[in-house]
């Protein structure tokens, strides 16, 4: 049949169609030598002229690292990792000091101008363009912190966000300008002797985004950080570190793409929130890394640690993922419940095609009295592609009271994939009420006829369907993020059906 | 012309031979019954005509319009006019019934070369025909078919109908699971929607259907054949002394 053999067709074309991000920028770099040792840590911290404080963290987790093994519980499978045989450094030489956006190399400017990132300080109008005549529609902004490699390269709306007495810079920024806040904060989170990539995040991260709200702030506006891989054989290490102090709120989003290349490039972030006494940070991410080809050949590795403290009473953490990128992925954005009342939330979704492995979820854990936490869950495997859930829900002794709901719903398209839920729920004590609902299901013929019968493309049905399992988790997208991570979901599946 | 002409039709399941030449002459504004027992090869008929997976045709042809329908894809065939109500209509969660309609006959237009249709005329559109059928307007806001009542699903694909407005509409057991008052209802729509231009195939099991939806022609399969054709009186007929005269026949 014509169609079947179009579907072949569609997904030996996986790589070159369907990753829109897979350009290189030309641009010369400024690059540490080779291979990690005590000299890299060096460099590094040197290129960003740290106080010594800073070299003498960085050093001690690079002694733990080299203690560490690598860890292989996780249902990936990759080659051996030559550590040696990356860059752990990389930035765009700079022309001169920059002053303003202007001056920023203009291939930069380009590249993310085809992102579709605002480098710019423009409005982003919400939805739809306002109708000809008719009233605006409110614009609402967006700040951006822009990561090229190992250097954050723009920051925009930073002189805005300082009246709100707002700080939003790139780390490496703040380590000078506010040392006091970033060593009060920094590896609270996430401790340097965390887990293999974590503790290798802490000895060379280069750069990624600092943000602080103090006591009372509502950020006047969505705060994003956007990533980029682009310079061949090196890793991305960035590290994040959000701090919402009493009775603030702030709503953060991520974005990551990589050029298409056949090796394996390794991104090994570290993302760390706090949040006190009635707080509330919500951080949502839209991870596109470049996933490899049809074959399975090329795409990163991304091996993140992301996790939030609701250190303070009545404080909240909510993690959202959109994960349609990476060869592999292993992440597992957690909450700490350590405050009494405190909630967390996890809202993801996985999608998995050709080869691409995931092994994602999130760890609650509840230490306050009275803690709640809600896990909502949808994975999509196609393709050959392996989508595994894996999650902790625990209570604490002194945790009374503590509640969690989780439901893992997992699709399958196809019959050559795999989805996978391991669950983990401890309960210390017995006021605690965990619920937990798994379902899996696959696309059934009878659905995507009924759709093409309607007159819907195999690949619009698809989307379509896939849309509405993930309905639930749209929702919590910032709406402008939603409208994208829609369209990426359709792309992500092209072909997928076969 | 005739819009659909099925002529001498073979159709294969797994090896299995389930139509052994069938032929069936459909014009505009006709509407035909195709009455038969169970495992007569009514649904295959319908699912070959509306291009379903999993059947191998192993002879004869399929005209639309004068056009090779087996040639064409099976939303190419929805864009060109074909419409199969289904006997069980899935659910689709997530996903609004007014997404989908506006989804689905986007593509057709864009199949056919017409524009697509904005948001605000679409919405208009389809409450001025689900007005016209008698279907709550919060029908439209729910997930497709998703906790609808029997009666309610066939209700959608009539309002489905309505609202793609093709020219051949093929009926799979639409009696299937209602009760009286709301086969009642579901025959009201197919008839609201019979023209001089547009021509339906009503399959059922039961002559009781006929009586609310009245066929111009009616038409008795066994084994994988048409074995007998006739007026609406056929089905009177069928009533009183069942199936079993025609299993020789066949």
């Amino acid at each position: 049949m014509p169609a079947v053999q179009e579907t072949v067709e569609r997904v030996r074309r996986i790589d070159v169609d369907q990753y829109r991000y897979g350009f290189e920028t030309q641009i010369e770099s400024d690059k540490a030598p080779k291979g990690l040792s005590e000299d890299t840590v060096r460099f590094i911290s040197a290129k960003k002229n740290e106080p010594a404080w800073m070299l003498e963290w960085r050093l001690e987790a690079y002694r733990r690292w080299l203690t560490m093994t690598e860890p292989t519980w996780a249902r990936v499978d990759y080659p051996k990792i030559d550590y040696q045989d990356i860059y752990y450094y990389a930035a765009p030489k700079p022309k001169k000091t920059l002053s303003s956006i202007d001056e920023i190399d203009p291939e930069i400017l380009k590249t993310y101008e085809k992102l579709g990132i605002p480098l710019r300080e423009v409005a982003i109008l919400e939805g739809v363009e306002p109708p000809p005549g008719g009233p605006q529609t409110p614009s609402r902004k967006i700040a951006v912190d822009a990561v090229f490699d190992s250097v954050s390269v723009a920051t925009t709306f930073q002189k805005e966000l300082k009246a709100a007495g707002v700080i939003f810079m790139p780390i490496s920024e703040a380590i000078r300008e506010h040392p006091e806040l970033v060593q009060k904060y920094l590896g609270t989170v996430v401790p340097t002797s965390d887990n293999y990539f974590a503790t290798l995040n802490s000895a060379v991260f280069s750069d990624g985004s600092f943000v602080y709200v103090p006591p009372g702030v509502r950020c006047p506006m969505e705060l994003s950080t956007y990533f980029r891989i682009n310079e061949r054989n090196t890793g991305q290490f960035e590290r994040t570190l959000i701090i919402a102090d009493k009775g603030s709120y702030v709503s953060y989003l991520e974005g990551c793409t990589a050029p298409q290349r056949d090796e394996n490039q390794l991104h090994a972030a570290v993302v760390e929130l706090v949040t006190l006494d009635d707080a509330e940070i919500k951080y949502s991410t839209v991870q596109n890394w470049y996933p490899g080809n049809s074959e399975g050949k090329g795409g990163i590795y991304n091996f993140v640690t992301k996790r939030g403290d609701c250190r303070g009473r009545n404080s909240k953490i909510s993690w959202t993922q959109v994960e349609t990128g990476s060869a592999i992925t292993w992440k597992y954005p957690s909450c700490i419940l350590r405050g009494d009342n405190s909630s967390g939330e996890f809202y993801s979704i996985a999608i998995s095609n050709g080869f691409q492995q995931v092994d994602s979820g999130t760890k609650m854990i509840h230490l306050g009295k009275n803690t709640s936490s809600r896990i909502i869950s949808k994975g999509i495997a196609a393709g050959r592609s392996q989508n595994t859930y894996r999650g902790l829900v625990s209570a604490h002794r002194k945790a009374t009271g503590a509640r969690n709901y989780t439901a893992c719903d997992s699709l399958l398209i196809g019959d050559k994939c795999g989805a996978h839920t391991v669950p983990y729920v401890e309960a210390k004590n017995s006021s605690a009420t965990f619920e937990h609902e798994a379902t899996t299901s696959k696309i059934s013929e009878d659905v995507l006829f009924y759709c093409i019968q309607r007159g819907l493309s195999q690949e619009e049905a698809v989307g379509l369907v896939v849309n509405g399992f993930v309905k639930d988790v749209l929702q919590q997208l910032p709406m402008e993020f939603a409208v994208e991570a829609q369209k990426l979901i359709s792309i992500s599946l092209e072909g997928s059906v076969g | 012309m005739s819009l659909l002409e099925v002529k001498d039709l073979q159709v294969r399941v797994e090896e299995r031979e389930i139509l052994h030449g069938l032929s069936l002459t459909v014009n505009p504004g006709e509407v035909h019954a195709i009455m038969g027992p169970n495992g007569s090869g009514k649904s295959t008929l319908s699912h070959v005509i509306a291009g379903k997976p999993g059947y191998e045709v192993t002879g004869g042809q399929i005209l639309f319009k004068g056009e090779d329908l087996l040639e064409m894809a099976p939303n190419e065939r929805a864009a060109k006019g074909v419409f199969l109500a289904f006997q069980y209509p899935v659910e689709i969660p997530g996903v609004t019934t007014w997404n989908f309609l506006h989804a689905a006959l986007n593509a057709q237009r864009k199949a056919r070369g017409e524009d697509e249709i904005s948001s605000p005329a679409f919405l208009k559109k389809v409450r001025e025909v689900a007005k016209s059928l008698n279907i709550p307007q919060d029908m439209l806001k729910r997930g497709v078919n998703v906790g609808f009542s029997g009666g309610e699903k066939k209700r959608n694909e009539i309002l489905q109908m309505a609202l793609f407005e093709p020219a051949v509409c093929i009926l799979d057991e639409m009696d299937s699971g209602l009760d009286i008052d709301a086969l009642r209802i579901a025959a009201d729509g197919v008839n609201a929607l019979r023209s001089p231009e547009r021509a339906m195939v009503v399959i059922t099991h039961y002559q009781r259907l006929l009586n609310y939806i009245v066929p111009d022609v009616v038409h008795v399969m066994s084994k994988g054949r048409v074995v007998k054709s006739g007026g609406k009186e056929l089905a009177l007929e069928l009533e009183e002394s069942g199936y079993a005269q025609f299993e020789d026949a066949a």
